[in-house]
């Protein structure tokens, strides 16, 4: 049941319209409930080859040798394809908006990082065909020692999970590995507390589980151009991934999709359409590739674990005047979007509260298991888990309704965020308020009566002195920990009476590669 | 042994678009000679709406039935550059895209159907029932079919419009975490009550009640059919998910939907929701966006109200009936707290 609660806010809406508003059938409803909105796999074209790949059986481990002899020889086998076929064979997600560093091969080189990265591809007549040419391949593996605890991989002498990052981490502004957040002094603030709450929460991966799994067929077109249908979540951001790593001109390609069956981030990673493309640039027929549900389920990158650590200082009368936070995001063996993330999450610190002081800590890190991606709340959904989870506990803590606990530290309009931004627009109160009516929860009339435009900003809106860590010169401090177990950091520097400025603006890459790179919008990026 | 009943919330916000901005779509208007509109877009429409979405947005900036009106999507060939379907970004950055073209469409029409009355193009209004009429005479009139006609054969203009939307890339300050990582914020708060069985550690969901405020609903029927899918997502989440069941140790994986545990028709429960709508300055009629969000209450409510109904915290995801009862035997049984 849904109801429209016109009456708040109403001052601020001109509910005088003519369509928006209205509940109008979908434009594809007719199509969706007779089943013939058309999909990527709905496109049966003459002569179709498919594509399958052969996945590691293991989570770390050297590629001494790949023997595709009697694969080749295979019934139906029109070409295998190999890591040295593919001409741009390092490429990461997010090098089109210039953030991060080439990390992840299409096919697997000299090692594999995850169970099940892929490591040769299959083009044959049927996937059957195409199946049994995989079980002809034969790989000499030399097992590597493998790390699959978040905080086990930042150790002294943990395996490298992934060259390029040799620590690990992913490195932030050259020189960090992990993303900060500093406003306030919240040591001053625990300090000053009635009660200390530090807790740690943990959410496990999640699958995107969609009906449609990730797939494409890519196919010879006229005059050189291959046409490419797909269930990418973003057309162009696949389309100009694929010229990037095949190397050629972006209009190259007619990239053709919209309709999907069921996304939640899990489609954005462009994991079938090089490989689709390749095949049918080698064979000069049209490829099929797309992953079975097992692969999907334990190969396709899903929502990455993430572990937090929460320490909260606040006074008997509800106020919370600390928050701590460090945060580990399981990025598996490759980066693909969890360095977005940690940045995403770091913006949203400390949740929807006005907290004068709030400190964060929040890393992207390097595991043997399948690379992690977007999902639904990325950046946002585990640390939400673990701040709302953490706010109930306080509440109890302090012998306060969990309701008015919530709108007590509410932000409203004026109050400074964390991140240096003022507060504009919120709602928070109005909806705890609204909740609570529709749950029958008792609040007192005072709570009744408070709003997110009544007594915000003022001293809510001031940024306290800042107590900064030096800043480290040159190489990554990537191996170091922080110091939030320990006592406040020892050297404070004067706090700084303004927000420091922002650093100087790196040249813009030269395009190497076919593909758009966006610079002249994201040139700014690469930190 | 028994089965408790515990009511736990947590209210959240959520940023609309692409984290620090600098995620740009565009958008193009045309009219055939009919006075039917394209929409032109390389935006994907996941299942959530984004072609009908868009397709009101432009409707209503046009001042014609949404009839004539219909969305394309997703042709590199064709439609103009969209970052892409993610971020909950579609409503607010898309819609915003369209928003303008539809504006600029818009001028070049009231011009062609003033040069067909002559009058001055700012004296027409439109009806939104396919009619362009002079302000106060509504006889003095003309269809925007004739007035499409009129474009492309006599006048020689194109009805059409450009539109795109970019929030400007912030930039990140590596000592503090200065940024501006959205332009507006999504709201909810949500109330889970579920049952709790001290014997299997088994919950089951009773029912839950929110508030969600986004700025504008522009369908609302499609807002409740996220809302309400994404509540069953965070119940899955809460309780159900993980391809990783004994993370960070990666064995026991499951392969298909037998070994992957979701809840079925008989694990969810009723959900009464209030939407509540904060107009964004920058949304598209004050439109921020459903998608991410809506989930996202959903995990914490639910381990609170574990704790309401036993006594035990569920700091860990997802929570399987074998951490709910090695919590309780852990504490010495079910310590059921005031009932709310």
């Amino acid at each position: 049941m849904l109801e429209l609660r016109k009456d708040i806010f109403a001052d601020e809406r001109d509910d005088n319209l003519k369509e928006i508003g209205r509940g109008t059938q979908r434009q594809d409803m007719l199509g969706h409930v007779t089943g013939t909105s058309t999909y990527f796999d709905d496109h049966k074209l003459q002569g179709m080859l498919h594509l399958k790949v052969l996945r590691s059986p293991h989570a770390h481990a050297r590629l001494r040798r790949i023997d595709t002899m009697e694969a080749e020889r295979s019934a139906g086998v029109r070409r295998i394809i190999r890591g040295a076929d593919v001409p741009r064979n390092l490429n990461t997600l997010l090098s089109l908006i210039n953030f991060g560093k080439d990390d992840e091969p299409s096919l697997a080189v000299d090692k594999v990082r995850y169970k099940g990265e892929p490591i040769v591809a299959v083009v044959a007549d049927s996937p059957r065909e195409a199946y049994e040419a995989i079980a002809k391949v034969r790989v000499d593996y030399e097992p590597l020692p493998a790390v699959f605890d978040v905080e086990g991989a930042l150790k002294p002498g943990a395996p490298v999970v992934n060259e390029t990052y040799p620590k690990n981490t992913f490195v932030y502004h050259d020189v960090y590995d992990h993303q900060k957040l500093r406003f306030g002094d919240v040591e001053r603030g625990f300090a000053e507390a009635d009660h200390v709450l530090e807790q740690h929460y943990q959410m496990s991966p999640i699958e995107h589980a969609p009906t449609e799994t990730n797939g494409s067929i890519a196919a010879p077109d006229t005059n050189g151009r291959y046409v490419v249908y797909t269930s990418t979540q973003a057309l162009f951001f696949s389309l100009d991934t694929c010229a990037k790593i095949l190397d050629v001109p972006s209009n190259t390609f007619h990239f053709i999709g919209g309709t999907v069956g069921g996304g939640f981030g899990g489609k954005v990673d462009t994991l079938t359409e090089p490989l689709a493309i390749l095949g049918a640039m080698l064979t000069g027929r049209p490829v099929r590739y797309q992953l079975g549900r097992e692969e999907e389920m334990q190969f396709g990158s899903p929502r990455g674990a993430e572990r937090i650590y929460i320490k909260d200082g606040v006074m008997r009368d509800g106020r919370i005047v600390a928050r701590k936070i460090r945060a580990y995001f399981d990025s598996g063996a490759y980066t693909r979007l969890s360095s977005y993330a940690v940045v995403k999450c770091v913006a949203h610190l400390p949740g929807p509260y006005t907290i004068p002081n709030v400190h964060g800590d929040v890393y992207c890190v390097f595991t043997n298991r399948t690379p992690a991606t977007a999902m639904r709340g990325f950046g946002v959904t585990a640390m939400d888990f673990a701040l709302e989870c953490q706010m109930d506990k306080l509440a109890h803590l302090v012998g306060i309704d969990p309701m008015e606990f919530r709108i007590l530290n509410a932000y409203r309009d004026g109050d400074m965020k964390a991140h240096r931004r003022e507060a504009k627009n919120t709602a928070l109160i109005e909806c705890v308020q609204v909740a609570a009516e529709k749950a029958k929860w008792p609040l007192r009339e005072e709570m009744r009566r408070m709003s997110s435009r009544k007594d915000g900003g003022g001293s809510r809106a001031a940024v306290s002195p800042t107590p900064l860590e030096p800043a480290p010169q040159g190489a990554a401090v990537s191996q170091q920990r922080t110091t939030y177990d320990r006592a406040p950091p020892a050297t404070i520097q004067p706090p700084p009476p303004t927000p420091t400025p922002s650093p100087p603006r790196p040249p813009a890459p030269s395009p190497s590669h076919g593909a758009t790179r966006f610079s002249s919008v994201f040139g700014t990026r690469r930190r | 042994m028994a089965k408790h009943r515990g009511r736990g919330i947590a209210s959240i916000n959520y940023p609309i678009g692409m984290n620090l901005g600098g995620d740009p779509s565009q958008a193009l208007v045309h009219s055939n000679p009919s006075g039917k509109f394209t929409v032109s877009l390389s935006s994907i429409d996941l299942g959530q709406g984004m072609k009908s979405v868009t397709r009101q947005i432009c409707a209503e900036t046009l001042g014609v039935p949404v009839e004539d009106v219909y969305v394309d999507t997703a042709d590199s060939d064709t439609g103009p550059h969209c970052m892409g379907s993610f971020a909950s970004r579609g409503t607010h950055r898309v819609g915003n895209a369209v928003m303008a073209a539809a504006k600029e469409a818009r001028g070049v029409m009231m011009e062609a159907a003033a040069e067909e009355l002559e009058v001055n193009a700012a004296d027409l209004e439109t009806d939104g029932r396919g009619t362009i009429h002079v302000k106060g005479a509504p006889h003095r009139s003309i269809s925007t079919k004739d007035v499409a006609i009129a474009a492309q054969f006599k006048q020689g203009k194109t009805i059409s419009g450009r539109g795109i939307f970019l929030v400007p890339l912030s930039e990140v300050n590596p000592e503090t975490g200065e940024m501006s990582p959205a332009t507006c914020y999504a709201h909810a708060c949500l109330v889970a009550e579920v049952e709790v069985d001290d014997e299997t550690g088994e919950v089951a969901m009773v029912r839950m009640d929110s508030a969600y405020e986004l700025g504008r609903a522009l369908n609302p029927r499609l807002v409740e059919q996220q809302l309400v899918g994404g509540a069953w997502m965070g119940i899955s989440h809460a309780l159900f998910e993980t391809p990783e069941p004994y993370y960070p140790d990666p064995a026991h994986g499951p392969r298909d939907f037998v070994e992957y545990l979701m809840p079925g028709p008989g694990d969810i429960c009723p959900h009464d929701i209030a939407v509540l709508e904060r107009p964004a300055a920058d949304g598209p009629f004050g439109a921020k966006g459903p998608g991410e969000m809506c989930a996202n209450p959903v995990l914490p409510a639910v381990a609170n109200a574990i704790f309401n109904a036993v006594g035990v915290r569920m700091d860990e995801l997802p929570i399987t009936p074998e951490k709910v009862l090695r919590a309780i035997k852990a504490q010495g049984g079910a310590r059921p707290q005031a009932r709310r």
